[in-house]
């Protein structure tokens, strides 16, 4: 068995302590997940909000212990050797405010390489080279509370490199960051993984542009579940019988998406109202369908303003598999 | 040459697999590493002046004014300078170890620091070492401020007792607050108000601005837990002419509980720290209460 990460029916069920009167709650934020990460694997895990990708990555880290099941990070099991497991991973949180403000970029990054034991001299001589690689070398010497949201998870993304990991976890590594960055930021993670098949990297996004082209293969999570697990053209040919066309037409006017929805050949139908029109997004078993959704949006009165046929994404496999997109699904759990 | 089976990846770009040290050398590092931002930190801090000298030397200076008044023995001025100067190494205890790891989760370091290799004791002690550090600094310029200012006479019987029991009283000071700062663990903004509500009860009854001879024997016994009573009591009594016949009781036996303490405190740091750690890890309470 030669995987990086392995976990078995692994579950995490949280207390939640309401107030007084309330009884205890449960919920569970992972509900028996199977993974298996091959070394050398780019791997993503895709989800909306509360789908427990922060969750599975706490329990891989050794800081949340699982309720039942089991998992193993480097060969070892997290829950009963984790002063085996600690030696060969790091995590980077998108958004993370770690270390001292009042300590200088390299100050902050050689703090962190000697928790590992890396020899002075040689930490202060990766951080120059890692600080050079993503563009901060000339930041070396700046209070870390004086740097930008984006320069700021730069140095946050190096503290994970510095150790050089058997397996990294990157939980959200490009949050808040402006393209430009975001861009930066992915493509140095991919040399860094494509540079020694040794290492492992797991990442959690909910961009689908980020899991499908960065990702080698992409876990869809919702609900503490793993929905489907895969590369991404392989999750997308799923769908490859389907055709996808997306329509902006005049605003619905209270005539709901379940309408169309409910005609024969009809997969999948999201709604999307924008200012002035809306946007629908069709998944039909062929063609041939699509004159029947128009017939009936003439019926109920709604004109098309531009119909385009369109290749699956990862975000038609989230829709395929959940029901809905999957900002409807972070938007109803508000 | 074999000796080299790790392939070449050493001009990549992004740098190849560092050398780590573990055991005691990993320890070691991790103990510096985290006092560094301590003793960096505070000097950083310009206010440090005013809150950490000024205000005990307020208190100082309006002990000294009563003592003056109602004519008390010439050498309480001495002993009210030297408690002045202990009372910034209990409130550095106080404010910074003790709640230091709930702040340190709110702030995302203590994931951090569990998720290392590193021991968590060793970051415990060098938040304690960093910290010693730097109030030593504060301790001595109030030192010499008070002394000066009320001309204060120093008789030291035993330069090397005087040592050894203000490292004794340090040890256990700093292995006190590193056992509450493992029981503060779990607790939320609770910890601050726990620190505040200890400030002023403890400067009474450890003595800092009189001789804990003055309290009836048990209470002074009992105050006795907190180090730096009888730390203080011991060294006053070694650094002032009157103080023997104004000790509590004798340097020797003050010495042996000292140290007794110093190895209570650090084994209940250990062992309440792996508890903590291992509770916190079931009850998913080891970072930030936000999200
Ligand atoms: N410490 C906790 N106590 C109780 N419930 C929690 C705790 N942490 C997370 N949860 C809940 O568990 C579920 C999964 O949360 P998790 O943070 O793993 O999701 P996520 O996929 O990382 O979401 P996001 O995209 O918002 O980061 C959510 O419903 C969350 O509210
Ligand atoms: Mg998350």
């Amino acid at each position: 068995m030669d995987f990086a990460i392995q976990t078995e029916k692994l579950s995490r069920i949280y207390k939640i302590r309401g107030g007084k009167k309330s009884e205890p709650k449960s919920l569970a934020a992972l509900s028996d997940i199977n993974l298996e990460v091959h070394r050398g694997e780019l791997f993503g895990l895709l989800g909306p909000n509360g789908a427990g990708k922060t969750t599975l990555i706490k329990v891989l880290t050794t800081l949340l212990a699982p309720t039942s099941g089991q998992a193993w990070v480097a060969g070892y099991d997290v829950a009963k050797d984790p002063e085996k497991v600690r030696p060969r991973i790091n995590m980077v949180s998108g958004g993370e405010s770690s270390g001292y403000g009042l300590l200088t970029v390299r100050e902050n990054l050689w703090m962190f390489s000697q928790f590992y034991g890396i020899p002075s001299g040689e930490a202060n001589r990766r951080i120059k080279q890692l600080l050079e690689i993503v563009g901060l070398a000339d930041r070396l010497n700046t209070k870390s509370s004086d740097l930008s949201t984006g320069l700021r998870q730069k140095m946050n993304i190096v503290r994970g490199f510095l150790t050089d990991p058997e397996v990294l976890f990157l939980d959200e590594p490009t949050l808040g960051l402006d393209v430009g960055a975001s861009r930066e930021v992915r493509r140095f993670i991919r040399q860094w993984i494509d540079e020694n098949r040794a290492r492992t990297l797991l990442l959690t996004t909910h961009y689908m542009v980020e899991a499908e082209e960065l990702c080698d293969r992409v876990a869809i999570v919702n609900q503490g579940k793993v929905l489907a697990c895969d590369t991404p053209a392989s999750l997308k040919r799923r769908l490859q019988q389907d055709v996808l066309f997306r329509l902006e037409t005049s605003p619905l006017n209270g005539v709901g998406a379940e309408i169309f929805q409910s005609l024969p050949g009809v997969r999948k139908v999201t709604h999307r109202p924008q200012d002035g029109f809306a946007v629908l997004e069709l998944i039909l078993e062929e063609d041939s369908i699509l004159s029947s959704v128009v017939n009936a949006m003439t019926t109920a009165n709604i004109c098309i303003i531009n119909l385009q046929k369109r290749e699956p994404t990862l975000e038609d496999v989230f829709v395929d598999l959940v029901g809905r997109s999957m900002e409807e699904v972070e938007s109803s759990e508000q | 040459m074999n000796s080299e089976q790790l392939p070449v990846i050493s001009q990549s770009p992004i740098a190849g697999r560092p050398h780590k040290n573990t055991g005691w050398r990993l320890f070691l590092q991790t103990v510096i590493a985290r006092a560094y931002p301590r003793v960096v930190g505070q000097q950083g801090e310009k206010s440090w002046m005013f809150f950490d000298v000024l205000l005990p030397l307020g208190g100082v200076i309006a002990y000294v004014c009563v003592y003056k008044a109602i004519g008390a023995p010439e050498d309480y001025v001495g002993f009210v300078v030297m408690g002045g100067a202990m009372t910034a190494f209990w409130m550095n205890v106080l404010w910074s170890m003790s709640s230091q790891l709930y702040w340190e989760k709110e702030q995302g370091n203590l994931a951090l620091y569990i998720m290392a290799p590193n021991s968590m004791m060793a970051i415990l002690l060098g938040m304690a070492l960093g910290g010693m550090v730097a109030t030593t600094l504060r301790a001595l310029v109030i030192t010499i401020i008070g002394s000066l200012m009320f001309q204060v006479q120093y008789v030291v019987s035993s330069y090397l007792q005087l040592f050894a029991v203000f490292i004794l009283a340090m040890t256990a000071l700093y292995g006190m607050g590193m056992m509450f700062a493992s029981m503060f663990l779990l607790l939320s903004r609770e910890a601050w108000h726990l620190s505040n509500l200890a400030q002023e009860p403890v400067y009474l009854v450890s003595g800092f601005y009189f001789p804990i001879r003055n309290f009836p024997f048990w209470i002074a016994a009992a105050s006795s837990i907190i180090p730096l009573t009888l730390g203080l009591d011991a060294m006053r009594q070694l650094a002032f002419a009157s103080g023997p016949t104004l000790g509590f009781i004798s340097v020797g036996i003050e010495i042996g509980v000292l140290a007794v303490l110093c190895v209570v405190f650090l084994t209940a740091a250990h062992f309440l720290l792996a508890y903590m750690e291992k509770l916190a890890i079931r009850e998913g309470r080891l970072t930030e209460s936000r999200r």
